[in-house]
């Protein structure tokens, strides 16, 4: 991959390298009676690694003059692959949190292997890791075969891919030590956050660089919900997570925000993290794998634009239906509680599209799992969503909230919708980026395909049971007007749903094990003869959005 | 409308403009009068901010990723304020960078734990909480009685408070680690100094029951004997007014 940079490219790279290590070097130096100490030598580590590998290349011939012709795939094959790993890593932890739920004592009295620790290395591996990488390495092949266009330079591709990657490690490796902000779903510390926002401008600008050179007169669907997801992610962890630090040579800040306002902050930063983030991201995706795998244009170009402007707009008043019934006023809470409600129009018109799409395409459901990954990853959205809105109401959210329902809601998107459309999408996109006729394996995408359904199933049923029981003990009354439940009573009826959840998770995580398997050979083998290996994206030419 | 858009779909800047702009307004119409309108949090005479000691604690508690299970907000619901207290007030929480409200509740709510267990009963839930509670899911914090607590950063961190709004004076800056010690250790010299700065409601005794070392078992009791307990005002309201009655299921 190195080769295929220029001399100067390489010269680049390595003076960027070398900047994040004597950047790493100092914060390790500043911090050296704290905990940050460990992460300045994370940096140093991570930065040395990157500039040995360019060294042992640098003096390689330079690279074709053709590659300009070509698109540029190598950060977006490397992406899948960190893609995957992160899914293991998250996936696995998952179901360690899962456990410690059932059986305490797995924590081995080891401060690091505490559920408060695991469980955010656990989100922060999943929805960054996991779902950010994959986000990172399908936008930038969207963007270039929608905008018939490479990426502009050779460089920042690498520079966003790998210091989105040292932010996450950054971030999960802190957890461990015991570095968050507590702010669930922005745990990571001031240092990490300013350098994801370096990270984040470098993506917004190659982004909007690409579609400057596009050949194509229009921006097609996919990407705008890729530039939504970009700039409002960037405008939400901004303003999250400002704060003032202890010092330069201290992990610790506090946030600007306190109480009221800050409870308000962080919910619209956290559900619109969902929003932005883990739904138009994904449906960046929706829109070009789903049509293209299934050969067929996108149903309705008109509810395309519904979709898009209604979940830009209303998503962003719905964070405060997170805090019903607290010291929020009580205006703000009815706001977000209506907008949640109203939001179930444009969510539905995304599923009802990506459906639509399939008429004419249910064989190919039939007999294509990877499809039928997009498909299912579509009806959970719809699902979702629905329950979502419907959550979100007053009465409803009295008896939801702080109980597993939530954890249900929450993992029915992230398994059901998030992750299944990510599977699908690397299937189809796998074997077109290293030039394969098709995956290694169609049986085992089939088994990962139902390992994924029947592990978010029981996890969904399991939590569902679990969270609608505890929110009932908790408000039983008996005869005499008393309280009928101690809170410990409604704690160990949950145990049976916590022991199903943590096979739940381990039947998906199985599956994503077995997936990254199917990948690693389909890089590894099968190669096509040179004169077979025409684009699996027949010539490159986009969808044309029409109705 | 099609056509419209079309146009729109032609310029990248366009595009990117028009998405930070309708994205913004929902933020900005629900967040940004909540600085502004003075009812967003009510002003009482008694509120006090954390003792080092108990910011220490608060960092702990932080730090162990305790608000993933624990909520520390009282809703306006019977069975809560039944269950729990009575409901949590937004100036309780007017001194917490971050906020800890929480989301979930896999134990129980603690913004009125504050005082409703001895110190001892605290340390013992900690090293083993299945001690004390048999079917509790908590892991044990045994190795917070096992570490020192850090100190010779803690002005700092009260200068960092101060910077973000809550009222530290200089002397309380200065003598931050002086007190930490204090407040921890009842039968020092230095102990008034911690009463005379925090008021003498201010708990100062030897939470992990050893006054000789400060751990961070002392730290992190030390704030959970303050949660819910900065200010009497939401112990004033009448509990059951505004409180609205839970759905009677069986």
């Amino acid at each position: 991959m190195i080769a295929q940079l220029t001399i100067t490219e390489r010269h680049i790279g390595l003076v960027l390298a070398g900047l994040v290590t004597l950047m790493g070097a100092a914060l390790g130096i500043a911090g050296r009676n704290d905990v940050l100490a460990y992460q300045g030598l994370l940096i140093v580590v991570f930065g040395a690694l990157v500039m040995i590998a360019l060294l042992r290349n640098l003096d390689a011939p330079e690279p074709y003059e053709s590659r300009l012709a070509e698109y540029y795939d190598d950060p977006i094959r490397f992406g899948i692959v960190l893609t995957m790993l992160w899914a293991i890593f998250g996936m696995f932890v998952g179901v360690w949190v899962a456990a410690l739920l059932a059986w305490p004592e797995l924590t081995f009295d080891a401060a690091w292997a505490s559920f408060g620790r695991l469980r955010p290395a656990h989100t922060t591996g999943v929805i960054f890791g996991f779902g950010g990488n994959a986000l990172i390495a399908t936008s930038l092949h969207v963007v270039q075969r929608t905008s018939r266009a490479r990426l502009p330079d050779q460089v920042s591709p690498w520079f966003v891919l790998l210091g989105y990657n040292l932010f996450c490690l950054l971030a999960v490796s802190g957890y461990f030590a015991g570095i968050t902000q507590s702010k669930e779903y922005a745990e990571p510390e001031w240092y990490a956050d300013l350098w994801l926002v370096v990270v984040w401008v470098a993506y917004f600008a190659l982004y909007i660089r690409t579609l400057a050179r596009r050949k194509e007169p229009h921006i097609y669907v996919a990407n705008w919900y890729f530039m939504a997801f970009i700039l409002v992610v960037a405008i939400l962890h901004i303003v999250n997570n400002l704060a003032v630090p202890v010092g330069i040579g201290n992990a610790k800040a506090y946030s600007a925000f306190s109480g009221v306002q800050d409870a308000m902050t962080q919910w619209w930063y956290g559900h619109n993290a969902v929003a932005f983030f883990l739904t138009a991201g994904f449906l960046g995706m929706m829109y070009y794998y789903l049509p293209k795998r299934a050969e067929r244009p996108i149903y309705s170009y008109r509810l395309s634009i519904i979709s898009f402007w209604g979940i830009t707009f209303l998503y962003m008043w719905a964070g405060s239906h997170h805090l019903h019934y607290t010291a929020l006023p009580h205006w703000v809470q009815t706001l977000g509680m209506t907008f949640s409600v109203v939001l179930l129009v444009p969510s539905w018109a995304s599923a009802a599209n990506a459906l639509l799409t399939l008429n004419g395409a249910w064989h190919k459901v039939r007999d294509d799992a990877t499809l039928r990954f997009m498909m299912v990853a579509a009806v959970f959205y719809g699902l979702s969503t629905f329950e979502g809105s419907f959550l979100a109401i007053r009465a409803v959210n009295s008896l939801s909230h702080y109980t597993d329902w939530t954890v249900g809601h929450v993992h029915a998107g992230a398994l059901g919708w998030v992750a299944m459309i990510t599977f699908g999408a690397l299937y189809t996109l796998t074997p077109a980026m290293w030039k394969r006729a098709r995956m290694y394996s169609n049986t085992l995408v089939e088994v990962h395909f139902w390992c994924a359904v029947i592990g978010t199933l029981i996890y969904v049923f399991a939590m569902w049971n679990s969270g609608i029981i505890q929110g009932l003990m908790w408000r039983t009354y008996n005869e005499s007007g008393m309280l009928t439940y101690s809170f410990i009573e409604s704690l160990v009826a949950m145990h049976p749903y916590y022991i199903a959840r943590t096979v739940g998770g381990f039947f998906f995580l199985i599956g994503a094990v077995v997936g990254t398997y199917n990948i690693f050979m389909t890089i590894r083998h099968e190669p096509l003869p040179l004169r077979q290996r025409t684009d699996a994206f027949g010539g490159d030419r986009p969808l044309v959005p029409g109705e | 409308m099609p056509e419209a858009h079309r146009k729109l779909e032609r310029t990248a800047v366009g595009f990117v403009l028009a998405i930070i702009g309708v994205s913004s307004i929902g933020g900005l119409v629900e967040i940004a009068p909540l600085f502004t309108i003075d009812e967003t949090v009510e002003k009482v005479e008694d509120m006090r901010v954390y003792t080092p000691l108990e910011l220490a604690g608060r960092n702990i508690y932080i730090r162990e990723g305790c608000y993933a299970c624990h909520s520390q907000m009282i809703r306006t619901l019977r069975d809560e304020v039944e269950r729990y207290g009575p409901y949590s007030l937004a100036v309780e929480s007017q001194y917490d960078h971050p906020m800890l409200w929480g989301s979930k509740r896999t134990g129980p709510d603690l913004a009125r734990v504050g005082g409703k267990y001895s110190d001892e009963w605290h340390v013992a839930h900690l090293v083993d909480p299945r001690a004390v509670v048999p079917q509790s899911k908590m892991p044990a914090y045994a190795w917070l009685q096992r570490n020192a607590l850090k100190t010779d950063d803690l002005p700092g961190h009260l200068t960092a408070m101060r910077r973000v709004g809550v009222p530290y004076t200089d002397v309380m800056i200065e003598n931050a680690t002086r007190d930490a010690f204090a407040q921890a250790y009842p039968d020092s010299d230095m102990a008034e100094g911690v009463a005379e700065r925090y008021g003498a409601d201010t708990n100062i005794r030897a939470f992990d029951g050893d006054p000789g070392r400060l751990t961070e078992m002392d730290a992190l009791v030390a704030y959970l004997q303050i949660v819910g307990q900065l200010t009497d005002a939401a112990h004033e309201k009448r509990t059951g007014e505004q409180v609205v009655q839970a759905e009677e299921t069986e």
